[in-house]
C-alpha cells in the first residue's frame, strides 16, 4: 500500500508540473487541480497509513487507531484548494474574454506596462 | 485571558461582510465603515503595542483549548509592531483610495480591504504553523480581488499570473507542513520549537526538507532570488492603492522566514546547523543586485518602482540570513522603513501617472499641473527607498552594516548593499529628471487652443486630500528617522525576545493556569 500511495503521489505531482508549465491557462489550471490532489493525498498519508484502525483513541487496551489530525488538515486543505480553483478560473475567464486568447505569458512590453495601456500608446 | 489580541482578526472579519452584504450599493457609507474599522484596528494595535512593550510574551487559546492541542495566537513585540506597521499603512492606502475615486472603479474593494488585513493580522500573530498557512490563504483571495481590482485586459493577464505562482507556493507550503507534521506529530510553532530541538541528528532529514521547502514558500511571498519573477509584473499592473498595500505583503513573507527559521529552525538547532542562513545569504545578495539592475534599466516608471521593492527585500535579507538579534533588529528596522517608503512612491506615481498623457513611460513630456510640488514628493520619496540622509532610510542602511561588521559575509554584504544603492540612486536619479526636470526646459505643450480650452483639457491639480497620503507616509520616514532611538531600542528588544526561543515556548506552553 506504501508503494501505491507514494507512487500515485508522485505521479499526480510530475503531472502537475508538467501542466504548470504549459503556455495556456487552462493546461495550468488543471496541472495546479493535480498538484492539489497530489498534496491531499500526501497530507493524508503524513499519520502514517492505517487501514481498520478508528480515528479515536480505544478507551480499553487496544492501541490502534489512525492520526485524526492530518484527516481535519485534509478536509481545511481541500475546501481551500477547491475554493482558489473556483476564483482561478473565474480570473482566467475573465482574462480569456479581454485578450481573446488564454496565453500564460504576456508580451514583454505590455508585461510591465500600465494596466489597460498599449505600450507607447 | 487578554481578549484584545484576537481583536485586530476579529474585527475586519466581521467588517467585511457586513460591507460586502449591506453596503454595497452605497460608497459613501462602505468608505465611512471601512475608514472606522481601520482606525477602531489601528487604535488597537497601538494599544497592542503598548501591552507587549513590558516584554511578556502573552498566549490566546482559541477555544480556551490548551496548546499544542488547540490553536495559540502570540502577541510580542515583533507581532504587535507588525500590526500596528498594517494598521497604519491601510489608513494611508485608505485614504488615498477614496480621495482619488480608486475605491469606485470596481466593486468590493472595501470588503477585499478588510479581508486582506483580516489575513495580515492573523498571519502576524498566529502560533501555529497550519494557521499560518490558512491566513495566508485568506490574505491571498483577498489580494487576487485587490490586484484584479478596476479590470483592463493586462491587469487581469498580470493577475493570473500572480494567482498561478501563489497557488503554486500554496501547495509547496502544505507540502512542506505535511513533511514536518509526519516528522514531528506537531504544528504548534512553540511545540515544534521544542521537537526539533530534541531531534536526534539521524532523523535530519525530513526536517531539513521540510525547512528549506518552508524557507522556498516564504521567499515566494517575500520575492526573494530565484522566485521573485512575478512581484514586477504585478506591482506594476495593480492599481496604485493596491500596490502600496502590497508593500506589507512582502514584508508577511520576511515577518514569516524571520519567525518560523529563528523560533523553529533557529541556527542553535542541532540538526539544521545554519543551513536557512547559508542558502539566504546568497539569495538576498542575488535579489538586491536583481532589484538594483531593474531600476537601472527600467523604462517605466510603475516597474522602476516595482524592482527598487525587491532591491530593499534583498537589503533587508541580507541582515535577516545574518541570523543574530543585532541584524534582526536592523532588518526589522529596515523593513518598517522600506514599507513606507514603497507605499509613498507607489501613491505618488499615481498621482504623477494619471496626469501624464504619455502614462507612467519615463519619456519627457511638457509639464503637468503641479510639478514642482510633485518632483519634491519624488525627490523625496527616492531618498527615502534609496537610503540617503536624512530620511529613515540611510539609518537603516547604516543600521544593516554595523549589524554585518562581525559576520564572515561582512565583505560581500557592504560591497552588494553600497554598490546596490549607488546603482538604485542613479536609476532614480534618471527617472526624477525625465520626469521632472526635462519636461520643464519643453515648456507648455504647443497648442491652437485658447487658454480656457487648454484648462478644460488639462487634468485637474491634486487636491489636498489626494497628496497628504504621500505626504503622511513621507512624514512618518521621517518621524522614523529624528526618532530611531526610541524605535531601534523597541526593534532590539523585540529580536532579543525572538531569539530567546524558550521564553517563546515557555509561554505558549507552559500555562497551565487556564482562564
Amino acid at each position: 500500500m506504501e508503494l501505491l500511495v507514494a507512487s500515485s503521489v508522485g505521479v499526480l505531482t510530475a503531472g502537475g508540473v508538467y501542466l504548470i508549465l504549459r503556455l495556456r491557462a487552462f493546461a495550468v489550471i488543471l496541472g495546479l487541480a493535480l498538484l492539489s490532489y497530489a498534496v491531499n493525498v500526501f497530507l493524508f498519508s503524513t499519520g502514517r497509513l492505517m487501514v481498520n484502525a478508528p480515528p479515536i483513541l480505544q478507551k480499553y487496551g487496544d492501541a490502534s487507531y489512525t492520526d485524526p489530525l492530518p484527516q481535519a488538515l485534509v478536509l481545511t486543505a481541500i475546501v481551500i484548494s477547491f475554493g482558489m480553483t473556483a476564483v482561478l478560473v473565474m480570473i482566467a475567464l475573465g482574462a480569456f474574454l479581454e485578450a481573446d486568447h488564454d496565453r500564460i505569458d504576456m508580451d514583454d512590453d505590455t508585461a510591465t506596462g500600465p494596466a489597460g495601456e498599449e505600450p507607447g500608446a | 485571558m487578554n481578549h484584545w489580541i484576537i481583536a485586530p482578526v476579529v474585527l475586519p472579519a466581521i467588517l467585511a461582510p457586513v460591507i460586502a452584504f449591506v453596503m454595497r450599493h452605497d460608497i459613501t457609507l462602505a468608505r465611512a465603515a471601512s475608514f472606522a474599522g481601520t482606525i477602531t484596528l489601528a487604535a488597537i494595535c497601538i494599544g497592542l503595542t503598548v501591552t507587549a512593550a513590558g516584554g511578556e510574551t502573552v498566549s490566546y487559546a482559541l477555544g480556551n483549548w490548551p496548546a499544542p492541542f488547540g490553536i495559540v495566537l502570540v502577541l510580542d513585540r515583533l507581532s504587535a509592531v507588525m500590526l500596528l506597521l498594517t494598521a497604519l499603512l491601510a489608513l494611508i492606502v485608505l485614504l488615498h483610495a477614496a480621495a482619488t475615486g480608486w475605491d469606485a472603479r470596481g466593486r468590493h474593494f472595501h470588503a477585499l480591504f478588510q479581508f486582506q488585513l483580516m489575513g495580515i493580522c492573523g498571519a502576524f500573530l498566529t502560533g501555529d504553523a497550519f494557521n499560518l498557512f490558512v491566513f495566508f490563504e485568506v490574505l491571498l483571495i483577498a489580494s487576487y480581488g485587490l490586484m484584479i481590482h478596476g479590470g483592463g485586459r493586462v491587469r487581469l493577464q498580470a493577475g493570473l499570473q500572480y494567482v498561478v505562482m501563489n497557488l503554486a507556493g500554496s501547495t509547496l507550503f502544505l507540502f512542506a507542513l505535511g513533511t514536518l507534521y509526519a516528522a514531528t506529530g506537531t504544528l504548534n510553532i512553540a511545540d515544534l520549537a521544542e521537537k526539533v530541538r530534541a531531534l536526534p541528528v539521524e532523523d535530519a532529514a525530513l526536517v531539513r526538507s521540510a525547512a528549506m521547502m518552508l524557507m522556498i514558500v516564504f521567499a515566494i511571498k517575500a520575492a526573494l532570488f530565484p522566485v521573485q519573477f512575478w512581484l514586477p509584473g504585478t506591482y506594476a499592473n495593480a492599481p496604485a492603492p493596491v500596490a502600496a498595500l502590497f508593500a506589507i505583503m512582502t514584508k508577511v513573507g520576511a515577518y514569516a522566514i524571520v519567525r518560523v527559521h529563528s523560533v523553529v529552525f533557529g541556527p542553535d538547532v542541532p540538526v539544521l546547523a545554519g543551513l536557512p542562513g547559508t542558502w539566504l545569504m546568497p539569495a538576498a545578495l542575488v535579489t538586491l543586485a536583481v532589484g538594483a539592475i531593474g531600476v537601472l534599466g527600467a523604462r517605466r516608471l510603475m516597474p522602476l518602482l516595482s524592482f527598487s521593492v525587491v532591491g530593499s527585500m534583498g537589503t533587508m535579507m541580507i541582515a535577516v540570513a545574518a541570523f543574530t538579534p543585532q541584524a534582526t533588529s536592523a532588518a526589522l528596522y529596515y523593513l518598517v522603513h522600506s514599507t513606507f517608503s514603497a507605499a509613498a512612491l507607489f501613491l505618488l506615481a499615481d498621482l504623477v501617472v494619471s496626469r501624464r498623457d504619455t502614462g507612467d513611460l519615463l519619456r519627457p513630456q511638457s509639464p503637468t499641473v503641479q510639478n514642482g510640488l510633485f518632483a519634491a514628493l519624488f525627490f523625496a520619496g527616492a531618498i527615502g527607498m534609496v537610503g540617503m540622509p536624512p530620511l529613515s532610510g540611510f539609518l537603516g542602511k547604516l543600521l544593516i552594516l554595523d549589524a554585518m561588521r562581525d559576520t564572515p559575509e561582512m565583505a560581500i554584504a557592504f560591497v552588494a548593499i553600497l554598490l546596490g544603492s549607488l546603482l538604485m540612486l542613479v536609476g532614480f536619479a534618471r527617472a526624477g529628471s525625465i520626469l521632472f526636470w526635462k519636461s520643464t526646459a519643453i515648456g507648455p505643450a504647443p497648442t491652437d487652443a485658447t487658454a480656457d480650452e487648454v484648462a478644460a483639457e488639462s487634468p485637474e491639480p491634486a487636491r489636498f486630500l489626494e497628496v497628504a497620503p504621500t505626504a503622511a507616509a513621507l512624514a512618518l520616514l521621517a518621524g522614523l528617522a529624528v526618532f530611531a532611538g526610541p524605535v531601534s531600542g523597541y526593534l532590539g528588544a523585540a529580536s532579543w525576545q525572538l531569539f530567546d526561543s524558550s521564553g517563546y515556548v515557555a509561554a505558549v506552553l507552559g500555562q497551565d493556569e487556564e482562564g
